[in-house]
Order: structure tokens, then C-alpha cells, then sequence
């Protein structure tokens, strides 16, 4: 198989982000084995705003995980950006989710006892990347989600919305290709939610992310998203172009 | 990650728990303290000790006898020459020895027990001369007084108890003793006169071929020597409290004579005798002489030559070696002691960074998610580890530093009590320092092994899946 999926991912390097072939990850839960995700074969565009969608357990955060190298396929390939995510050493995952992958979460994962600035820098640290040049970047990423006056705040002295703005900063400060969003407006009232996915979609339109976003809500991905995937005990069932109604609108 | 970052996280990271990381971090302290404490103890024995004994010149001196001294040699020594054969103690031998590397000096031991007399009342006394290099000697450290000016100076240093028999001071048994000043103050500058015989050699005639070989020893005596009775005006310069030679027991001096001076006297020696009924030449024989190396180190290397010369060696080398070793051997049990505390200190760390994985299980999910490696984390784990060994490493060098001065100020104020001068046995040397830093952060990083191998194997997924 992999001498086949060679060179057509070389083919379309311009244009496929992710593709995923048959891709499952099964794991053991005392006596039943649970097929997160069952042989799902998908293929996003760079640049493309997808959105998976499906009810709790469908497997769409396996999904996610999966594609950002937090996790490994028990069977099948999710290839992303040339990279064979199943082939890659450990170390080479951590440098792939370090410089191709940011990442947001529902419940924010900034890191409590660091300042905004300190959680945004972080991966710049394990990048190595000088201090000067870690300072700038990370005030210029505050800059960029409105929070350049919180940089010495802890989380817990923000709101919600703020801190789901400080880790979008911090997703974006290696320049990933791609931006992945686990519920990422789960945790927030429907106005600051809105505020975060206008963020998401101006990343995806001016900066030419492909962006990736779990959510259970159908109404978020049809204002958002350019095509929704929808997943169910771990399966594809439909997987449909949108055309996002509200992005522009409110951008 | 770098250096300085990793250092940075880390040390944020233990003031988040402050308390007990501070409480480890004690737990560190304790144990490199008493560590310290244990060594420093070691450390200032020893050095109490090398230095009384090397003041006292016991190391790196080599006394020397000819075998023909030697009434009954030891097993070794038996298998050499004949004593009766073996070479003569004479001035050209010493001459040889003196020469021989790392020698710094080689002189005749001269003493002999004479009278002296002190306004008018005769004293009777063990003499001995004593080479200008003895002036470091400590026995002379609490001295009324000047050492010889010369070495051929008419002068004379006297032992604490003689001086007090001079002066008909000598006190009763449990009576508290006159100090060295209160003898010193009416002897020093004063005359001494010494009684002596004095040893003229006459024409070695040429021994008669047919003397009978176990003819008496009087007769050839009375053919090369004579004796002459002498007078010798000294002067008083100096009031010794130690006894200068108290290894030698009961046959110590307590009258000391510059060497040049004593040798110059010719004082007939107890085994000048000897030597006539052997039939000796002219030259004048030495019963022994002392040696001084130039470093105690080289003692064995020097004796082994003069050995070679035929001549028997004595130094308490042997004794040092032994002592070394049981310097060793206290060193050891101090340090297994004193590591014990470090022992239990050590597993206060692994306790407190398995604790932190557990409470910080999400925060590590989230460092691998947005791209730390394992080793990032390990590293983490490790820098934290470190940081509380080298912290609790300086805080415990200064406590155990402390405990020495407070222990080592107590003692004094005991010594001084029971009328000991204050001694200072307690030694933090800069090696012990860094040494027990390094040890502290060593023990430290190994604590970390586990917890940080521990933190880095976490899975991302499950970590971030805990709220």
C-alpha cells in the first residue's frame, strides 16, 4: 500500500493537507474493544475549513487526535503534509505537532501557573527559538487576538473568551499549516464563541490554514465551515460540501 | 529545550508548590549537612592530627644505627651482613646519606647524661644536641624565650621540668604547675655550667698482629682514647613547656645544646666503647643519626637506600601508613553515615516529583500536545530535580558548615575548661564543598530517573482527557 500512496502524495503535495486511508484506532476497555475510529478515509485540501461532526463517541475527537500525531493509528495511514503520522518516531511526532500542527482545545489547556505571554512563548521554548525573537513573536501573537494589554495575566484572571484567545495565539506561533479546534467555542457563551470562530475563520482565509474543528453543534459548522464530515461509531457517514453563510459577514 | 529554559520552567515550577518543595528541599539540606558535618569531622581529625605529628618532625624522619648496634636484629635484618661485619656510623657515612636525594639534612644524634651545675648546686641530666631545622619543632610552640642563635652558640634550652628542679620549684603531685613564664623569668640569661668528658683521640697505634682475638677491650681503649674531664659555660635562652622529645621515654633530655656546639665538644659517647673494643679507626662513630627528608611522602624510597648501605633504619612510616588507613576507614563510616540522610532525603524527591506528575498530569498533556518531546519532559522533571539537589546542596553545605563552628566552639569552651589549649578539628575544605553540592544534585538527578522516565511516557491523549 505504501509504495502506491507514495507518489501520489507527492502528486498532490499543493493541494492535499491530510489524507487518511482506512484509517482505525481500536483500543481494549476491560473486555470490549472499541473502534474509536473504524477505517475512515478522508482527504482535506490546503486551505480547506473542514468541520467532523457527530454526536458524543462518534469518534470525531479520536479523529482529531489522530491527525495531530497525539495519538497512533492502530491500523491504515492519515498522511499529513508528506508526513506518514503511523511511520514517525516519537520524536519526530513531537517535532511534527511542535512546527506543523497548532492546536485548541474546549477547555482552553493553557497552562495555569505561566503568564499569558510565558504560555504563549511555550513552544517557542521547546523550539529553542532565541528569547528576543520569542518575545516579539509571542507580543505579536497577543497583538493579533486583542490581548496585547494581558500579557502578565494569569488564566485565571481571564475570561473564557480571553483565554480561548490566548490559546489560539499560542496555537499559531509556529506558523503551523494546519490549525485543529476540539470544540473549541464548547466552554463558551454563543457571543464569545462567535468571537472565536471569526478568529478561526480570518486564520483559514488570510493566513491559508486548513483548519480541522471538532464540534457537535451542526449550526456552527454550517455558518463556518466549507464542508462537513460526519462520523458515527467511528464510520463516515456523510461527508458534504458547505458554503459558509456567516464567516464573511461577520469578519 | 536549552539549558537556561529548562532552569527557568523548573525553578517556576517548584515555587508553584512551595511548600513542599521547600519541605524536599529541607529534607536535602538535612541530609547534605550531615554529610558535611560527618566529613568535616574526618577531614579535621586528620588534619589535627597530621599536623601534630609532622610539627613534631616523627615523619619524615629516618633514624639510622649501624648493625653493629643491633643486639637482636628482627627476622629481616638477621639475613643482612654480620653485624660485626656491616659498616661503621661515621662521619663519611653520613656524609653519604646526606647526599642521597631528598635528604635535607642528616645529623649525628648526640646525648649524653652529664652534670650541670646552677648557682653552685650540681644537677644531673640526659643532654641532647638539636640541629637548627628543630626550631619549627611544635615542642617548642609555648617557648620562654629564643631558640639557639647559632648553631655553635654556647647556649642552652632547657625542658619545662628541669627548669623547675633548678629552681627547686618542682611541686607537689596535684599542685597546680608554674607556668613556662613565671620559670623562664629568672633563668633566661642566665649561665649554666656543664661538666662533661671530653674524648681526645691519641695515635691509633697499629694493632699487634699477634693479639689474641678475645683480648679485653680495656686495654686497646686505654691505647687510643683518652678521656678528659671539661667545662662548658652555657647560657639559658630559651624555657621549653613541651617535652621536645617525649617519643623517646624515659631516656628524653631535658637539656638542649645547638649541634655544632655539642659535636665540637667531642662528649664521649656511651658507644665510643663499643667502638675501641672493635678496634674502630680515628674517625669519630655516631651510635645513630637522624635523617629528615625533605617530604614525608619520599620516607620509604630514602630508607630503602640507606638500608641498602648496610646500615639498620627506623621510622614510624609504618605507623603513618596505619594511620592513614584508619583515617580511611573512619572516613568511609563517616560518609555512609552521614549519606544516609541523603539516602532518605533522596526518596523525599521521588515522592515529591511522582506527586507533581500526578497533579501536573494535564500540564504535561498539554506541553506534548502543542509539541514537547519526551525528552523535553524528562528533561523538565530532571531540571527540577537538580535544582532542589543543588539548592538544598548550598543550604546544606552552610548548615553543616554551621553545626562544625557550633560543635568546634563547644568543644574549645570544654578544652579550655579542663586547661587544654583550644584545637581546631573541624575543617570544611573547599573539595568537601563542591563535593557535597555535586553529590547532593547527583543523588538528586538519580531520584529524578524514574519520575522523569514516568512523566515522559505519559500519553498525551489519556492526560489531556483528565479535568
Amino acid at each position: 500500500m505504501t509504495s502506491t500512496t507514495a507518489p501520489i502524495v507527492d502528486a498532490a503535495r499543493d493541494t492535499v493537507a491530510i489524507r487518511s486511508e482506512n484509517l482505525c484506532r481500536h483500543y481494549r476497555m476491560g473486555e470490549t474493544l472499541i473502534r474509536a475510529v473504524d477505517g475512515v478515509s478522508i482527504e482535506v485540501a490546503s486551505g480547506e475549513f473542514v468541520a467532523l461532526l457527530g454526536s458524543s463517541g462518534s469518534g470525531k475527537s479520536s479523529m482529531l487526535n489522530l491527525i495531530a500525531g497525539l495519538d497512533r493509528p492502530t491500523s491504515g495511514s492519515v498522511v499529513v503534509q508528506d508526513r506518514d503520522l503511523a511511520k514517525l518516531s516519537r520524536e519526530e511526532l513531537a517535532k511534527y505537532r511542535l512546527h506543523v500542527v497548532g492546536m485548541v482545545f474546549q477547555s482552553f489547556n493553557l497552562i495555569t501557573s505561566m503568564t499569558l505571554a510565558e504560555n504563549v512563548e511555550l513552544p517557542l521554548r521547546f523550539a529553542e527559538v532565541e528569547r528576543d525573537k520569542r518575545d516579539i513573536l509571542s507580543r505579536d501573537a497577543l497583538e493579533r487576538v486583542g490581548l496585547r494589554a494581558r500579557l502578565h495575566h494569569r488564566p485565571s484572571e481571564l475570561s473564557g473568551g480571553e483565554q480561548q484567545r490566548a490559546a489560539l495565539a499560542r496555537a499559531l506561533i509556529n506558523r503551523p499549516k494546519l490549525l485543529l479546534a476540539d470544540e473549541p467555542t464548547g466552554n463558551l457563551d454563543s457571543h464569545t464563541g462567535t468571537e472565536i470562530m471569526n478568529m478561526l475563520a480570518e486564520f483559514n482565509r488570510e493566513l491559508g490554514m486548513t483548519v480541522v474543528m471538532v464540534t457537535h453543534e451542526r449550526a456552527l459548522a454550517e455558518r463556518y465551515a466549507q464542508r462537513m464530515i460526519f462520523l458515527a461509531d467511528g464510520k463516515l457517514v456523510d461527508d458534504r460540501p458547505n458554503s459558509p453563510v456567516n464567516a464573511r459577514g461577520q469578519a | 529545550m536549552k539549558i537556561p529554559d529548562l532552569t527557568e520552567l523548573a525553578l517556576r515550577n517548584l515555587r508553584e508548590s512551595l511548600l513542599r518543595n521547600s519541605l524536599t528541599t529541607v529534607g536535602i539540606s538535612v541530609g547534605v549537612a550531615s554529610l558535611v558535618a560527618m566529613l568535616s569531622l574526618g577531614t579535621g581529625l586528620q588534619q589535627l592530627f597530621s599536623r601534630r605529628l609532622e610539627k613534631s618532625g616523627l615523619f619524615d624522619t629516618i633514624y639510622v644505627s649501624s648493625r653493629r648496634e643491633m643486639r637482636m636484629g628482627r627476622a629481616q635484618e638477621r639475613t643482612g651482613p654480620n653485624p660485626a661485619e656491616s659498616r661503621v656510623l661515621d662521619e663519611s657515612a653520613r656524609a653519604e646519606i646526606e647526599r642521597l636525594p631528598n635528604v635535607s639534612e642528616a645529623y649525628p644524634d648526640i646525648r649524653f647524661s652529664t652534670e650541670l651545675q646552677f648557682n653552685d648546686k650540681p644537677h644531673l641530666s640526659m643532654v641532647s644536641a638539636l640541629p637548627q631545622s628543630a626550631k619549627s619543632n611544635d615542642a617548642f610552640d609555648g617557648m620562654q624565650g629564643s631558640f639557639f642563635s647559632s648553631d655553635s652558640a654556647p647556649e642552652v634550652i632547657l625542658q619545662k621540668s628541669f627548669a623547675e628542679e633548678l629552681l627547686g620549684k618542682t611541686p607537689p603531685l596535684g599542685a597546680p604547675e608554674p607556668t613556662v613564664a613565671e620559670l623562664a623569668q629568672p633563668l633566661l640569661g642566665k649561665e649554666l655550667t656543664m661538666n662533661y668528658a671530653q674524648r681526645e683521640s691519641t695515635a691509633v697505634p697499629v694493632k699487634p698482629p699477634a693479639a689474641p682475638e678475645n683480648s679485653p677491650a680495656s686495654e686497646i681503649a686505654a691505647a687510643s682514647y683518652s678521656v678528659i674531664s671539661r667545662e662548658q659555660k652555657l647560657k639559658i635562652v630559651g624555657i621549653a613547656d613541651l617535652d621536645p622529645e617525649s617519643m623517646r621515654g624515659p631516656t628524653r633530655a631535658k637539656v638542649f645544646l645547638p649541634l655544632k656546639l655539642a659535636e665540637s665538644l667531642h662528649v664521649m659517647q656511651p658507644t665510643d666503647l663499643r667502638e675501641i673494643a672493635r678496634g674502630g679507626n680515628d674517625q669519630e662513630v655516631y651510635s645513630s643519626i637522624s635523617v629528615r627528608v625533605k617530604n614525608p611522602a619520599e620516607i620509604k624510597g630514602v630508607e630503602d637506600s640507606i638500608k641498602k648501605m648496610g646500615f639498620t633504619t627506623f621510622s614510624i612510616l609504618d605507623a603513618s601508613q596505619s594511620l592513614q588507613k584508619v583515617f580511611k576507614v573512619l572516613y568511609a563510616f563517616l560518609g555512609i553515615f552521614g549519606s544516609l540522610a541523603l539516602a532518605v532525603a533522596s526518596i523525599g524527591i521521588v515522592n515529591t516529583l511522582v506527586m507533581a506528575i500526578l497533579e501536573r498530569r494535564r500540564e504535561i498533556g498539554i506541553m506534548k500536545a502543542i509539541g514537547a518531546s519526551d525528552g523535553d519532559v524528562k528533561k523538565l522533571f530532571f531540571a527540577e530535580a537538580g535544582a532542589m539537589g543543588v539548592v538544598g546542596g548550598v543550604i546544606g553545605v552552610g548548615l553543616g558548615w554551621a553545626i562544625g563552628q557550633v560543635i568546634n566552639f563547644g568543644t574549645n569552651i570544654w578544652l579550655k575548661s579542663q586547661s587544654i589549649p583550644p584545637e581546631h578539628f573541624w575543617a570544611v575544605p573547599l573539595w568537601l564543598v563542591l563535593f557535597a553540592i555535586f553529590f547532593a544534585f547527583l543523588v538528586s538527578l538519580v531520584s529524578g530517573l524514574y519520575p522523569a522516565g514516568r512523566a515522559a511516557k505519559l500519553d498525551p491523549v489519556q492526560a489531556l482527557r483528565y479535568e
